[in-house]
């Protein structure tokens, strides 16, 4: 009882110095909206930078597409955007087609999909939802942010170099990527990336550990590991697994960057170019695809988990119904956790590998089935005699659920050895990729927006404009990514300028497809302007938000409609029960926010629940008040 | 306190000093970072073209010196624990000595190393001892960026027995860069 007050009073205490910490940021538009500490700021900070990136990121699979699609068209037009890189017969320059390509690849995986979508939302949800005033260091989360714009700058402007940005896929495996001479693209562009991606891995790890930290150490009173929402485990799972690979991304790229531009030769090994032998003995660029793939793997949790933690989220809410298998839902993330360090190799199955090593690693790939079905099954049963809520929100993540089947299904294809040999480096891949982590993630990353928009902006969304958005992008995705499967079967290697010795006329033969995608993507990527146009003008214009809209149980619907830089103006709640108390039976209301007790909520109390109320009294003075909060 | 802790709920949550923590998170990504550099390396040594020689010998020396300003910089930890601001001052300044002649000696440790014609450029075998040590140095720079704040806070008076948080974290790091240099000294004799 003491140790409860005493608390209460700390709590107090901290406030009042923390109001005083606050005057002083208002004084200064630089502390407020730049140089922010507050991790609300530095989450809309990410998400628009983010957004940006998203849309060079599409418009460069837009311009590669034309040539894929059309590969007789004129691009004269694209002169005054690309210049040179249209050369004089009017068409896409080769060299400049491999940029856009790798370009693509790198913006959309770290710029878009892990800053964009992890860096906002973890940033965003972890204090808000665990009740803290912010992170555990707000400083390292500033320097995260600029450590990730200063690496954001020096991407952006490698995009303007003579010879272009780096052009070896978005893999960068040497020798390629090692040796200036190999093509335009390795050299200056190459080290402007190495460069980037470095800045870019510190800013990940302190976010990271930040992210980490928080969760562990800045819960509120009552918030139990087992009473956290699933968006919080997802965000502390991809933490994980961040400060676990980056690192090993890290000292590949220090590796590469001695090789290129000190002459070591770890990756380097007899290698004649232009008729010329060079001096590099002994080195294995094998040797950089595992330390390249042991970060890559998990790279594509960290990109997909953030997203289905957000979704688990909203289709609990939005089908006013508890989450099917929440404990489940941890032990799959969990499993996926663990198992995404143990099958990097199945993206070297064609390397000369040893054929028994392959089948231990299809074996462990295939073991991924099992936590991903555990999820999807939850996410259907969740739905399953739902009263079903279709918020944009909700219809983004019903279609995160949908490409995340219909793209894991052919993960089980990929990951077998000897189908991959048929199938690698083909746009089977392209297709299987994209629809799984790519689209998924993105549609998690949109559910999201327009599911948290009003906490973060205290505005509504248009909805109508959410909807069309949302069809648009779902038939789009799906009239993109589909017909690739059937390309990549045929043969059609990715990565390639054109095709002219596909065997069997297949070329020929798969022309209109081509084409047909190619119209698909630049309608599906029009479309977001859509999505652009009602989150800026949202921002500014939108309906004022409600302080709960989507009746929604979690606790950052208890904090201002705005809140200041802190969260909760007094006391934090605590919380007393699970986030997933929807439509509970006896209850007043269709949900029962995480900070109502027990004691408030005797007529849906379950006989076990009844013996909590006994521990609640534990926080006398709270009591009373959220009590009286609720039944107003 | 203690009785509640095994409630359910309300009970309160926070457990580890954030900062302390954060600075174990940071420690496990320098793990991860040299984990996969001696794995590289064990991977790159089985494929065989691989050069042998000697370790330097300035390397077992400086490796003697880094224990010794551990065992400064537990005996700082202590004798702030204590109040005794003196002793403080000391074992701590003598730690940040230490850690320079450990620098400094790393560098002429090279340069045994090139005096036995084993370079920066050439068979892997030798650069990635240059990596390993060089990355190492540069962590310890590092370190010694985070203990001149220490040193500078215990000649303010700033270090004592009620605020133990900033020597702590100086501490945690200190001794991990000391283990880390021994295990990749001792990978580097198993190993080269």
């Amino acid at each position: 009882m003491s140790t409860a007050t005493s608390h209460a009073e700390e709590v107090h205490t901290h406030d009042h110095s923390h109001d005083h910490e606050h005057e002083h940021h208002e004084l200064n538009f630089w502390t407020k909206y730049v140089f922010s500490t507050d991790h609300k700021t530095i989450a809309k900070q990410y998400l628009i930078s983010g957004i940006l990136w998203a849309f060079i990121g599409g418009s460069f699979s837009i311009i590669f597409r034309l040539q894929l699609g059309f590969p007789d068209m004129q691009l004269d037009w694209l002169r005054p955007i690309l210049g040179e890189w249209i050369d004089e017969g009017g068409k896409l320059d080769k060299e400049f087609y491999l940029a856009l390509v790798t370009m693509h690849g790198t913006i959309m995986v770290f710029f878009v999909l892990t800053a964009g979508l992890s860096g906002t939302f973890s940033n965003f949800l972890i204090p808000l939802q665990i009740g803290a005033r912010d992170m555990a260091s707000g400083f390292i989360n500033m320097l995260s942010y600029w450590f990730f714009f200063l690496s954001s700058m020096i991407m952006f402007a490698s995009l303007f170099l003579e010879t272009g940005p780096a052009s070896g896929g978005w893999v960068i495996y040497p020798p390629l990527s090692a040796l200036p001479q190999a093509m335009p693209g390795s050299g200056l562009g190459m080290t402007m990336w190495l460069t980037s991606m470095t800045f870019f891995i510190i800013s990940s790890l302190m976010g990271g550990i930040n992210y980490i930290c928080t969760v562990i150490n800045l819960r509120t009173r009552g918030m139990t590991f087992t009473k956290m929402p699933l968006t919080i485990w997802s965000f502390f799972f991809t933490a994980v697994l961040g400060l676990l690979s980056f690192p090993v991304l890290l000292s590949a790229a220090l590796l590469l960057i001695f090789d290129r531009s000190f002459g070591t030769s770890f990756y380097l090994s007899e290698i004649y170019i232009q008729g010329q032998a060079l001096p590099n003995m002994g080195g294995s660029p094998i040797l950089y695809q595992h330390l390249f793939w042991f970060l890559g793997h998990p790279e594509v949790y960290i990109v997909l988990l953030p997203a289905l933690g957000m979704t688990s989220e909203i289709i609990a809410t939005n089908s006013r119904k508890p989450i099917f298998g929440y404990r489940a839902m941890i032990g799959s993330m969990m499993g996926i956790t663990v198992l995404a360090f143990i099958v990097w190799a199945h993206h070297m199955f064609v390397t000369g590998m040893n054929p028994f090593l392959g089948s231990v690693f299809m074996f462990l790939t295939l073991i991924i089935a099992v936590p991903s079905a555990v999820k999807a099954f939850n996410y259907i049963t969740t739905l399953w005699r739902g009263n079903l809520i279709f918020t944009p929100a909700m219809l983004f993540s019903i279609g995160l659920v949908s490409l995340f089947i219909s793209g894991g299904v052919t993960g089980i294809i990929l990951g077998n050895s000897a189908l991959d040999i048929n199938l690698h480096d083909t746009y089977f891949v392209v297709a299987h990729f994209h629809l799984v982590m790519g689209a998924a993630s993105f549609f998690g990353l949109m559910a999201g927006v327009y599911h948290w928009f009003p906490k973060m902006f205290g505005r509504m969304m248009n909805k109508t404009l959410g909807y069309i958005h949302f069809w648009f992008t779902f038939v789009g995705v799906y009239m993109v990514f589909f017909p690739m499967h059937y390309i990549g079967i045929a043969g059609f290697p990715r990565r390639y300028y054109s095709f002219t010795a596909v065997g069997n006329d297949g070329a020929a033969a798969f022309t209109d497809m081509n084409a047909f995608i190619s119209i698909a993507a630049i309608i599906t990527f029009t479309a977001q302007a859509i999505f652009a146009w009602n989150f800026f003008y949202s921002i500014f214009k939108g309906k004022l938000a409600p302080q709960n809209p989507w009746n929604s149980n979690t606790l950052e619907w208890t904090a201002p409609i705005n809140p200041e830089h802190g969260n909760w103006v007094g006391e934090i709640p605590a919380v007393y029960r699970w986030p997933y108390d929807y439509s509970k039976p006896g209850a007043e209301q269709d949900f029962i926010p995480q900070n109502v007790p027990f004691s408030a909520t005797k007529s849906s109390n379950l006989p076990e629940e009844e013996a909590e109320i006994a521990k609640e009294k534990d926080i006398d003075g709270l009591l009373g008040a959220q009590n009286e909060s609720y039944n107003r | 306190m203690k009785s509640t802790e095994n409630v359910i709920e309300p009970a309160e949550t926070r457990s580890v000093n954030p900062k302390i923590f954060t600075m174990w998170l940071f420690i496990v990504s320098i793990i991860m970072l040299f984990a996969a550099f001696t794995s590289a390396y064990l991977v790159r040594k089985a494929e065989g073209n691989w050069v042998e020689f000697e370790m330097p010998s300035l390397f077992s020396y400086s490796t003697g010196v880094l224990i010794l300003s551990s065992i400064m910089m537990h005996y700082s930890l202590l004798a702030a624990k204590k109040d005794q601001f003196n002793a403080l001052r000391m074992s701590i300044s003598i730690t940040f000595v230490l850690g320079l002649l450990f620098l400094v000696m790393q560098f002429y440790g090279w340069i045994q190393l090139v005096e036995m014609n084993v370079y920066f450029v050439g068979n892997p075998s030798g650069s990635f001892v240059y990596v390993l040590s060089g990355l190492h140095g540069l962590h310890l720079v590092s370190g010694l960026v985070v203990l001149i704040f220490a040193l500078v806070a215990a000649f303010r008076l700033k270090i004592n027995a009620k605020q133990l948080t900033q020597i702590k974290i100086c501490a945690t790091y200190w001794h991990f860069l000391d283990a880390l240099w021994l295990y990749l000294f001792v990978f580097l004799l198993i190993n080269n």
